[in-house]
Formats: C-alpha cells, sequence, structure tokens
C-alpha cells in the first residue's frame, strides 16, 4: 500500500505502538502526580467537633447575649427565641467583638450589624447563623458546619 | 624515578616524609596562585569558584555598577542556612513545645538569642536586598539579549524568598505567628469570594480546597504547624537552591555580568584592580590564531574590550570576601542590638489588634482591606505576572549595561516617581477620609467591589500611564521604567501606610501614641 492513498487517520503499526507505549508512561505519571497531591489532603482531622452542646434552655433567659469564646460563636436569646451567630469574620478568619451596633472585626475594619449583615469594610459575606438545635435530652446543640439563613430563629419549645 | 631500586620500605617512609605536600598538591592542583597562569587555573579548576569565570570584567568590578546586591542577597542566605541548621538543634515544631523551645532559645541557649536575631534578620534583609537586586537589574537593562528567562527565574526567588520568610514567621507559635497564619490561610481560601459571586462554590471550592491543603485542616492547628515548618526547612529551600543554581549557571553562560557596549576604563578603576603581571599586548606574534567559528551577528572586536577583563583571581575574590564580611558584619551588629519579636503564646480565641502581618506584607494587608481576592491573590498575581513579562514586551536592544538608559530614563523615573506619588497617596487619602462604595452604599453587590477598588484603580492607573509614556516618548524601555518605578513605589508607600499608620480595627492614626488604649 502506497502512502499516497491512505487514509489520513490510519496509523502505522510503528507510530501506533510508539504512542501507545509513550501515552503507558505519561498517564502512570499523571496518575502518580495526582496521587502525591491527594495524599496531602488529609483523611483524619485533629480538630473538635463542629457540633456542640450548649446547654439547657434554662441557661438562656429572655434578652441574655452570651458569647462562647472556645466555640467562637454568640448566642442571643429574644422573645422569638434562640439564635446563633459565628464570631468569625468572613475577610480573613479573626475574632469579631460585639458593640453596640452589631460586630467590628479587629483586623481590617469590617462592620457588621445586629443581624451578621456587612455593613462596612472588606468582608465578602455577612456573618454565619448556626443551626441550632434540640437534642433528646433536651439540650441544645450548635453545628457550626450548618448555616441556616439569616433571620431564622429556633423556637422554644414551652 | 628509580621507585623500582627502592625497597618498599624506603617507598613508605618517603611518601610519609612528603605527606604534607602530596597532599597539599592533590588537594590544590593548580599550585599557589602565584603566577597568571595558576590564578586562571584555580578559577577554573575549583568546584566552587568555577561558576565564574577565569576573567571579570572591570565592569562587574565597579562597586557603583552592582552594588554588590546579589553578592549581599547569596551571602544572607548562607548566614540562614548556618543559623537555621543552629537553631533546628533546640526548636521543636510542635504547638506544645514551639513557643518554649523559642524560649529556651532566647533565653537559656548559649548565643542563642544572637542566633535566632541573625536569623530573622538574615532572612528579612534577604528580602530587602534582593528586591534592591531587582531594581539594579532592571535599571540597567540587564534582562535583554538571552537574558529574558533569567529575569523570569529572578522573579521565582523573590517570591520564594517572601514564601521562605513568611513560613518562618509563623513558627515561633506566639500571637504573630498564629494569626499571621489564620489571615495568610484565608488569603489563601479567598478565591471562595469569587466562587461564591458565582454561585458555584458549592461545586468546585477551589479556596476551601487549597486551605485545607495548607492547614492540613479546616482550622490552624497542630497540622499546620507541622506542614509550615516543613515548607520552610525543606520544600522551599529546596525549590530555592535549585532555582538559584540555574540563576548562576545562566549569568555565566551569558558571559557574566551585562556591561555597557562602550566601555572606557577610568582613572578610578585603578584604585580597586590589579592588572596582569606582564604588560604586553593581548594578541601578541608570539602566538598563533586560528579561525574558530564563522557567526552572522556582528563579530566580536578583536581589538578592543580584551584587555578590559582582569583575572577574577584575586580581583573577584577580594571583592567578594570584602562583600561577604561586610554583611556579616552588618547582620552581627543589627542582631545583637535589635531582637527578634516574641509576643505571648497563641491564642486562637484573641485576635491581636490590630493583626498585622510581618512588614514585608503589609503593602498587601492595605490593598487586602479593600478586598481579600483582589489584595491577596488577584493583584499580586497581576503585579508578578507583570513583572515577569517586562522583558518580553520591551526588546529594545540599546543601552544596555547603562543605569536607566542615559538621560532621558532617569527624567522618566523621577516624573513617575512624583506623578505616582501624589496619585497614589491621594488615592489613599480619598479612602481614608471617605470610605469606599460600602460606607456610601451598604447594599452594594461585593462583585463590584472585587471589580472596583482602590487597589485595582492603582494598578490601572499604572497601566495606562505605561502605555502613555510609551506612547509619548516611543520607547517601550521608557514605558517599563515608568511601570517598574511606580511598582517600587507602591509598595513602599503601602508598607508604609500598613505598618505605621493603620492602628486598632485598621483605622487610620498619624502616629502609634495616637492609639486607643485598650
Amino acid at each position: 500500500m502506497s502512502s499516497k492513498n491512505r487514509d489520513k487517520t490510519e496509523i502505522s503499526r510503528r507510530d501506533f505502538l510508539g504512542l501507545a507505549s509513550l501515552w503507558a508512561a505519561v498517564l502512570p505519571a499523571i496518575a502518580f502526580l495526582g496521587g502525591m497531591f491527594r495524599m496531602v489532603k488529609p483523611n483524619v482531622r485533629y480538630e473538635e467537633s463542629t457540633r456542640f452542646k450548649i446547654g439547657t434552655v434554662e441557661n438562656f433567659p429572655v434578652g441574655i447575649t452570651k458569647k462562647l469564646e472556645d466555640k467562637k460563636v454568640f448566642i442571643f436569646s429574644t422573645d422569638e427565641g434562640l439564635h446563633a451567630i459565628s464570631s468569625i469574620c468572613t475577610h480573613l478568619g479573626c475574632i469579631v467583638n460585639i458593640t453596640e451596633w452589631g460586630f467590628q472585626c479587629p483586623c481590617h475594619g469590617s462592620r457588621y450589624n445586629q443581624n451578621g449583615k456587612v455593613i462596612a469594610g472588606p468582608a465578602p459575606r455577612n456573618l454565619s447563623w448556626h443551626e441550632i438545635s434540640q437534642d433528646i435530652d433536651g439540650s441544645l446543640v450548635i453545628d457550626a458546619a450548618k448555616d441556616v439563613p439569616p433571620g431564622t430563629i429556633f423556637k422554644l419549645k414551652a | 624515578m628509580n621507585d623500582l631500586k627502592q625497597s618498599g620500605i624506603n617507598k613508605f617512609k618517603n611518601n610519609l616524609k612528603d605527606l604534607r605536600n602530596s597532599f597539599l598538591r592533590s588537594f590544590i592542583r593548580e599550585g599557589k596562585p602565584i603566577n597568571d597562569l595558576s590564578r586562571a587555573a584555580v578559577m577554573a579548576n575549583n568546584f566552587f569558584l568555577h561558576v565564574q569565570g577565569a576573567k571579570t570584567h572591570v565592569n562587574t568590578l565597579r562597586p557603583g555598577y552592582t552594588l554588590g546586591l546579589g553578592l549581599i542577597s547569596l551571602y544572607l542566605l548562607l548566614i540562614t542556612v548556618i543559623t537555621g541548621v543552629l537553631l533546628m538543634i533546640f526548636y521543636n515544631p510542635s504547638i506544645e513545645n514551639a513557643y518554649n523551645t523559642i524560649k529556651d532559645i532566647n533565653y537559656v541557649v548559649f548565643t542563642g538569642r544572637l542566633v535566632r536575631n541573625m536569623h530573622k534578620w538574615a532572612g528579612e534583609g534577604m528580602i530587602i536586598s534582593v528586591m534592591l537586586h531587582m531594581a539594579r537589574v532592571f535599571y540597567t537593562s540587564s534582562y535583554k539579549k538571552g537574558r529574558e528567562f533569567n529575569w523570569v527565574i529572578g522573579i521565582v526567588l523573590l517570591i520564594l524568598t517572601l514564601g521562605i520568610n513568611l513560613s518562618g514567621y509563623m513558627l515561633p507559635w506566639d500571637q504573630l505567628s498564629y494569626w499571621a497564619l489564620v489571615i495568610v490561610a484565608n488569603i489563601i481560601q479567598s478565591p471562595k469570594e469569587v466562587t461564591d459571586v458565582l454561585g458555584i462554590t458549592k461545586y468546585f471550592d477551589m479556596g476551601g480546597f487549597s486551605k485545607e491543603l495548607f492547614l492540613g485542616g479546616l482550622t490552624a492547628g497542630k497540622e499546620s504547624l507541622t506542614r509550615v515548618y516543613l515548607l520552610h526547612i525543606m520544600l522551599l529551600p529546596l525549590i530555592l537552591f535549585i532555582f538559584l543554581g540555574v540563576h548562576f549557571w545562566r549569568i555565566r553562560k551569558d558571559g557574566g555580568l551585562t556591561k555597557p557596549e562602550a566601555f572606557e576604563l577610568k582613572e578610578s578603576d585603578t584604585r580597586y584592580i590589579s592588572g596582569p603581571e606582564r604588560k604586553t599586548e593581548v594578541f601578541s606574534t608570539n602566538k598563533t590564531y586560528g579561525l574558530m567559528e564563522l557567526v552572522k551577528t556582528r563579530t566580536p572586536a578583536v581589538s578592543r574590550d580584551i584587555e578590559n577583563n582582569l583575572l577574577s583571581w584575586p580581583n573577584l575574590i577580594l571583592a567578594e570576601t570584602a562583600v561577604f564580611f561586610l554583611t556579616l558584619a552588618i547582620v552581627m551588629v543589627y542582631s545583637f542590638y535589635i531582637d527578634a519579636p516574641l509576643r505571648e503564646l497563641a491564642n486562637p480565641l484573641i485576635p491581636e489588634n490590630p493583626a498585622k502581618a510581618p512588614w514585608y506584607f503589609l503593602g498587601l494587608q492595605e490593598l487586602l482591606s479593600y478586598s481579600a481576592f483582589m489584595g491577596g491573590v488577584g493583584l499580586p498575581g497581576l503585579a508578578l505576572l507583570g513583572l515577569a513579562l517586562i522583558p518580553y514586551l520591551d526588546r529594545e536592544p540599546q543601552h544596555i549595561g547603562i543605569w536607566f538608559s542615559g538621560k532621558k530614563g532617569r527624567y522618566i523615573a523621577l516624573e513617575s516617581l512624583v506623578v505616582g506619588t501624589f496619585v497614589l497617596v491621594g488615592l489613599l487619602a480619598i479612602v481614608i477620609k471617605f470610605g469606599w462604595f460600602r460606607t456610601w452604599w451598604p447594599d452594594v453587590p461585593q462583585l463590584l467591589i472585587i471589580l472596583i477598588n482602590p487597589g485595582n484603580i492603582w494598578v490601572g492607573f499604572m497601566i495606562m500611564w505605561s502605555l502613555f509614556v510609551i506612547k509619548r516618548t516611543d520607547s517601550t524601555r521608557m514605558g517599563a521604567i515608568a511601570l517598574f518605578t511606580m511598582f517600587l513605589l507602591s509598595y513602599v508607600i503601602l508598607t508604609y501606610v500598613g505598618t505605621e499608620l493603620r492602628g486598632p480595627n485598621w483605622g487610620f492614626y498619624w502616629y502609634k501614641s495616637q492609639w486607643p488604649v485598650h
């Protein structure tokens, strides 16, 4: 068969074997690199659980605001119920302070109103509202990994 | 000679007698550098010296040309390596012990504080010397004619220098370290700002993923310290030394440092050079010459400039040794009097107020206070890309080896300095006095802030100004001078603002004494 009338898509045996062995070498190399990067991502995290108990409803009489420092969360108790707002600034992760008008971040001057909405500064997002639920033993549980839309109030069951 | 006739014992005795000389001969094969031949041989044969030529051009030896900045950077690096190994003897990279071992080094270990200070200040000194070295290379047009890629390698070395400094900053695990780590982790996470705006974070959370890889978890903890330590002592230095090797190799292959086309020996040069021992013509009838190569470009000038290449030993070596001891002395004295900071133990509950990054990143932190993504990733990325591309966008071959490419460049640099200062200071004044979009319209969408913020406006201005200069002067080199001058200027001004003028809550204060007590 002359090379002139050979179909363009046709490939010689030599080229085929050459390309096949090339890719047989390249693919494992890629897989090896991928595995190396995947190895870096931890499978176990030595961190505290994002779910934690905060005690029973009696701990939160109406009108009280509690700052759980180590859990990085503010808990507000109002007439309507409870809500939990994260104290982690959405800009670069500093801890916001509570003020009369809302929250203030000390690092780059982000400000939030009382509902955690950004009112000034570089913060790209509002402060998270965490989910509150009640455990079977009656104690309240916050999950910092689960956010709820702002304004979601946990109604106390009388 | 008559080895065969000697008895074995005699041979042994003679070898023993000759041991000192024969060992030295095997160690330094070319003998003492007492004539020009052996002086050239020592440069060519010694492993540590052979990266430099046997001869060095007078221009390279002029202190006013290089200012010794590349050398100083290398020596500072060597100082950090030696002091770093010493510190590793006592330092323990765990969150339980890191802080205590640093305290031990500071207060208990013999000369520990001096060694730690030297490590710290030599490392941070590298940032300054590497940046100034970059400025020297830029302003003398030394990034052209085959040296383009070496300039790019230089940028990589600058990034690595910053990265090693930053990772070292996190190791003492004091308040400074911890909050710098948190802030850096969140800068790494900041592409989330963009994916959030686009609403695709749920499917493609690049920011969150990178942050997790960096921290070894979701929050800064013991895993993070292990990783930062690894970066600081192993991964980044390893990459740095590889790139450094290539950097030096390429300079050598490009024929040493750049020099002006029309070089003339000055009277003042004779103060720091010693000439060849025999004053004969470079091309003499005593030697035979052959045709080596036919080349397309201009032929090398046969009788010109050859005589300005002097033996590296002793000319270059003396200068290098002098710079080394000067560098070492400055680092020693500075470290003797000024202590590296060490705050209280890291406390994840209470951020410092203001929580500041190390000084070399405070310019970026100022930009960060406008938008985390643009300040932390977008604009620095753009700036580094722009720097790396300079040799490819300005290819004018004239004026290589001349500071500022002559009078016109000097004028353009000065003009850009003045104009840039006014525009940048004006822009910062507006931001500090009146705030930005969110102060005016609290409901402004985040996308608008990412796209239009003072940082972007400044970078946009720099680009427009350089294009304007190119148009006006008809020279890409002048445009490059304008851009680079403004880059250096903005680094200095923004760093100054971030360091000196920003106080608690990132508010503006003229003096630290005005900070509210809290």
